[in-house]
């Protein structure tokens, strides 16, 4: 960041702050000039479709903390006077509701996105590992919103998953109080929770930040995987990007919008409109639809795991399905570490392509298993699919690492730009090169 | 003064010492300023003095249930029949998973009156049964529909993924029919 060899600018104002502060060399130099492959396809946009979600929820969600009340005793009231009273306040709240779930889409987009092109590689492990911490305060984050309008999901999701932590053995009903402030999920949570809401999206800015860094440090990976060898593989950021990142933010705020505007309660659950009720428990407790295949993973571990031919438990069931939960994510932060297979892309690692669709597929299905009671088939589903998922990163992988075979690469991003035949697709490129 | 660095380069000097107490001390001192700030989160003066309820049993019909709130749970009051009685000692000597006899569930003299916190040990819903149109489940105790786990009619656990009885809070009788709970 330091002045080094700075042009000058032309406008004098400009000229005296960057001088002094040469932000304006920085933004020119990180966003300006900045040399970028020249063959990005559209799953790039979503980095920046993620930041536009970040700075939409902060500033919807400063406004609404202006009216709501985080006590037990008014806060779905609070709630409900915004959607009633407060000017536009409906707009507001259901942009911020519905903005969780669009942030949650970006963001799995954004992960496949790396996931195929094999953008968590040497050198990008670091910035890979940056988003997964990303990734767990979002969760964090729209777990503890959500408990904020305090209706009956609100107040029985909190209690479930805040009851996981007693899996912990010896300490873990200790840690459950801690959390609570009191016997129950009650005021001093709900009270709690509001501080922590309102911090966490600042922690992730800061993530961000550190995120950001990192890639203009590596640079950009890109469709093919293969590193630009000089000018003729990039393009200059502006105006190029900034042009095509612009068109996919508002494509994707197109959808973003119509459903904040025309169907806002259809990715939330009727429930949360009851008042909080600590005495009656919901029929059918459900998280948010972005939780669902985890809470299928932490649902599928049914049975307690012990010594054989004893008695002797050592990890209960509860416990188990705790730690199946939290390993699946940190299973992606050691990813770097798993996939030792020398070429990044799927498009020239069929193998490691066909089960990826596999993984995409089955925490799908997880998904669609979380939202149903755990009994009958969608139990076996879940547990069949949390297998896959598992199985995916702990013996597909280093499987792939050992036999699938590294094929030719293209020489240059340039060259495979070029070439007529396989242009527009880059998929098929891989049976060309043979 | 004698040299800190020692020459013949045999290990630890003077200041290796100072440096590791230094940072000792330094470890200390940030623990103890810190624990302050992670100690707050914990059930404040306030919250703990609430935690005592008293219940007048006399209106419970045998065979009724009451749920009353306490410390901001459900404690589910039970005045079991006979039958329940005679039942939940039976199973004592059961393949129980978190073993407890009945009498270590109730108070003597009492031991029609069944007082537990109602919360399923699962993950923390409240278990149907209280009312008598409810479902009680396999062991005609109660049934949590959260990940149906079984209680029988002393609330030990008997079949379903939680691993513990409900949990019965510290309470005394003041009266046959009154009782201190917390
Ligand atoms: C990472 C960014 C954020 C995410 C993912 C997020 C997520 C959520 C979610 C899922 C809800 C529940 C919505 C509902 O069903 O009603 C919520 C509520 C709320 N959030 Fe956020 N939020 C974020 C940032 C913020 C920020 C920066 C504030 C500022 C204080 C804030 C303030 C609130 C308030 C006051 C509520 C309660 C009102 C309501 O329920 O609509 N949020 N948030
Ligand atoms: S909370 Fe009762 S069975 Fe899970």
């Amino acid at each position: 960041m330091g002045s080094g060899n700075r042009k000058k600018f032309d406008n004098p104002i400009v000229e005296w702050v960057d001088s002094r502060l040469p932000v304006f060399t920085l933004m020119n130099k990180e966003y300006g000039v900045f040399p970028t492959p020249k063959n990005f396809n559209y799953l790039w946009n979503f980095g920046a479709i993620a930041m536009v979600m970040l700075i939409t929820m902060i500033i919807t969600g400063i406004t609404l903390a202006m009216h709501y009340v985080p006590h037990v005793d008014h806060a779905f009231d609070s709630v409900e006077r915004i959607m009633r009273d407060v000017n536009y306040g409906w707009m507001i709240r259901y942009l911020h509701a519905n903005g969780a779930s669009f942030f949650f889409i970006a963001v799995y987009i954004h992960i496949f996105r790396g996931m195929y092109y094999g953008s968590y590689k040497q050198p990008r492990e670091l910035l890979w590992m940056l988003g997964v911490v990303i990734f767990l305060l979002l969760m964090a984050t729209a777990f503890i919103g959500y408990v904020l309008p305090w209706g009956q999901m609100s107040f029985w999701g909190a209690t479930v998953i805040t009851n996981l932590f007693s899996a912990i053995p010896f300490v873990g009903d200790s840690i459950v109080t801690l959390l609570w402030g009191g016997f129950s999920v009650d005021n001093p949570t709900l009270n709690r929770f509001f501080a922590l809401h309102y911090l966490l999206p600042f922690v992730i800015f800061a993530v961000v930040f550190l995120h950001v860094w990192a890639l203009h440090v590596a640079g950009s990976n890109n469709p093919l995987g293969i590193e630009p060898k000089g000018e003729q593989d990039t393009l200059p950021f502006n105006p190029y990007y900034t042009m095509k990142d612009t068109f996919g933010v508002l494509v994707f705020l197109i959808v973003y919008v119509a459903f904040a505007f025309f169907m806002p309660n259809d990715l939330g659950h009727p429930d949360n409109y009851i008042p909080a009720d600590p005495l009656v428990t919901p029929a059918h407790i459900v998280p948010e639809w972005y939780f669902l295949p985890f809470y299928a993973i932490l649902r599928a571990v049914t049975f307690d795991i012990g010594i054989p031919f004893t008695d002797i438990t050592i990890i209960t069931a509860k416990l188990g399905g705790v730690l199946a939960m939290f390993g699946s994510i940190a299973l992606l932060f050691v990813l770097p570490f798993l996939d030792k297979h020398p070429v990044r892309s799927a498009v020239f690692r069929p193998w490691f392509r066909i089960a990826l669709f596999a993984l995409v597929i089955a925490t799908f299905l997880l998904g669609m298993a979380g939202g149903k009671p755990a009994e009958g088939i969608w139990l076996y589903v879940s547990q069949f699919c949390s297998v896959y998922y598992f199985g995916f990163f702990l013996a597909i992988i280093p499987f792939l690492n050992k036999y699938e075979p590294v094929e030719k690469l293209p020489p240059s991003i340039n060259d495979a730009v070029l070439d007529k035949n396989i242009k527009a697709n880059a998929y098929f490129y891989a049976g060309k090169v043979k | 003064m004698s040299s800190t660095v020692d020459k013949k380069g045999k290990g630890e000097t003077r200041r290796d010492f100072l440096y590791l107490t230094a940072a000792a001390f330094g470890a200390v001192g940030a623990g103890s300023v810190a624990w302050p700030f992670i100690h707050q989160m914990n059930p404040a003066a306030d919250t703990l003095a609430l935690s005592t309820t008293e219940v007048d049993l006399a209106p419970i019909e045998e065979g009724q249930a009451i749920t009353v709130m306490w410390r901001g749970k459900p404690v589910f009051i039970r005045h079991r029949t006979a039958e329940e009685v005679e039942r939940a000692k039976s199973d004592d000597k059961a393949d129980l998973r978190d073993p407890e006899t009945d009498e270590q569930r109730t108070k003597p003299g009492h031991e029609k009156w069944l007082v537990m916190v109602g919360i399923c040990t699962h993950l923390g819903c409240v278990p149907l049964g209280q009312k008598s149109a409810d479902v009680k489940g396999e062991y005609d105790g109660w049934f949590c529909p959260c990940h149906g786990s079984h209680y029988d009619t002393s609330g030990r656990i008997r079949k379903g993924p939680a691993p513990k009885n409900m949990a019965v809070p510290e309470y005394t009788f003041l009266t046959d029919t009154t009782i201190k709970i917390g």
